[in-house]
């Protein structure tokens, strides 16, 4: 497993919400919305599926994105990751 | 002559719309999740469709969730928000005029430890925005009103009951199953957060419907599965019924405004004559209500009768909700409006669409009046109620 970062107060330039939304929707969405971003910008993806913790850094790794890291809300996640290529 | 008036029902299918669903069976019959040809033709197919569907009512396309039917849409509508908020709240506030698929799903959430609030109508069937916000407490984080009711056709103003929902931050759902494709409906100026319809009601296939739900609003799916309709509602999409959906609801955009001013015309003549017979009551508003929608209580006679009566003359129509009639019960909405229950056995629905003239029309109205002369002759109430009338006093026949 990848270790886990946690981070706090980083403004993110797109948020995408899909609390409730369950796997593989988080790596579909993240696929999406980073398809979409330019390189540097970042992206806030709202989640209380665990499984991301392990996911989301693991899927940063493999496709070259910079994951900034994870913040907890009340009662999901707010991962950070920062386009990077074209 | 065979005239349908029960529109309420169901619709009958347009031509075009089972050309355009046709190849989706045959040589189209592909999953849209597959990524070869067969595949991305069905996905582009649904796309499409859910764009018909989304201008219909003012929607962004991502905003429209494919469901089964309207009673799926209600459902999932009711639990899926209830349950995403349950942590700001447990109360939910319904109204009395619902179909079963939102009372249901209310009596459901009450067992799961949640508190519902069921609101009355007045004696039109409309529901009061004030008392709609008097009935809000601090837990409240759902409302659900239907837009328009298929047993008396009221329209309620959801616009001014979204407004106070807004403003307590409480999430507001309609069923517009009866209204749209029937009257236009726009989400962004109605101001609600989700809207439920069934495709079958507009000239549509049945085994399709929708769920509007407004973007950045959370719900919990009431299907969990794989990844079809954003992760929202799984299940392999009935790709022809939501093809078929789409292009009826195109239909209905284009042929709307020209196709309520030819039914209002027919219903206010059916409505104007058949009040001339004696002790018939209209029943809800005489303006706020659907422009296809007649109907009305028959006293001294039982409504099922009438229907068979009026089916073997070829007309069909209506007693209330299926539900009612198949349980011979009184219809939980008239009685909320204050109809006794002996007078609300008399009620008769006439629901008018596209495909009815005038011939029908008048053909109804000479068979209508007789009908109900001949069901009052054999009445055992043909000289009065007796002490069926509150009190057990006998009110004679007027």
């Amino acid at each position: 497993m990848k270790k886990v970062r946690f981070v706090e107060h980083i403004t993110p330039d797109v948020t995408t919400d899909i609390v409730y939304m369950m796997c593989p929707m988080h790596l579909l969405k993240l696929d999406e919305m980073m398809g979409k971003l330019k390189s540097g910008q970042i992206l806030e993806l709202l989640t209380d599926y665990d499984g991301a913790l392990e996911d989301i850094p693991a899927w940063c790794e493999n496709t070259g994105n910079e994951f900034i890291g994870v913040d907890e809300a009340d009662d999901y996640f707010k991962f950070y990751i920062r386009k990077t290529g074209s | 002559m065979e005239c349908y008036f029960d529109h309420v029902a169901t619709t009958p299918l347009r031509p075009e719309v089972l050309n355009a669903m046709m190849p989706y069976f045959r040589e189209e019959f592909g999953n849209p999740l597959s990524i070869y040809p067969l595949g991305t033709t069905a996905r582009e197919a649904v796309e499409s469709a859910r764009e018909q569907v989304a201008a219909l009512i003012n929607a962004k396309n991502a905003e429209i969730i494919f469901t089964s039917s309207g009673a799926e849409a209600n459902n999932f509508a009711l639990r899926g928000i209830a349950f995403a908020r349950q942590h700001e709240g447990k109360h939910i506030i319904v109204t009395r005029m619902e179909h079963h698929s939102i009372l249901n799903s209310a009596r459901f959430l009450e067992k799961m430890g949640f508190t519902a609030t069921y609101l009355p109508p007045d004696k039109y069937g409309l529901i009061d925005p004030e008392a709609v916000k008097k009935a809000i407490i601090d837990e409240t984080i759902l409302i659900s009103v239907i837009d328009a009711s298929p047993e008396v056709g009221t329209i309620e103003p959801i616009r001014e009951i979204a407004a106070i929902a807004r403003e307590r931050n409480i999430t507001l759902h309609t069923d517009a199953v009866a209204s749209v494709g029937n009257i236009p409906v726009d989400v962004k100026e109605l101001g609600v957060d989700l809207l439920s319809m069934s495709a079958h009601q507009f000239n549509g296939p049945k085994g399709a419907g929708a769920l509007y739900l407004r973007e950045g609003q959370r719900i919990i799916p009431l299907i969990f599965g794989g990844i079809q309709e954003g992760g929202r509602r799984a299940g392999t999409e009935n790709v022809s019924a939501i093809v078929g959906m789409g292009r009826a609801a195109e239909i209905s955009k284009a042929e709307l405004p020209l196709r309520v001013e030819n039914i209002r015309q027919l219903r206010d003549r059916l409505i104007k004559d058949i009040m001339k017979i004696e002790d018939v009551h209209f029943t809800g508003h005489p303006e706020k209500r659907l422009p296809g929608h007649a109907s009305f209580c028959v006293e001294y006679i039982e409504g099922e009768g009438m229907l068979l009566m009026l089916a073997a003359k070829g007309i069909y129509v209506a007693s209330g909700s299926a539900c009612t009639s198949k349980a011979l019960k009184s219809s939980p909405v008239l009685l909320s409006m204050g109809i006794p229950t002996h007078v609300a056995h008399g009620s008769v629905v006439f629901t008018l669409g596209a495909d009815n003239t005038e011939e029908q029309i008048e053909y109804a109205l000479e068979e209508f009046p007789r009908i109900i002369k001949r069901l009052r002759e054999l009445s055992p109430f043909a000289k009065g109620w007796g002490d069926m009338e509150e009190g057990g006093t006998c009110i004679p026949k007027k």
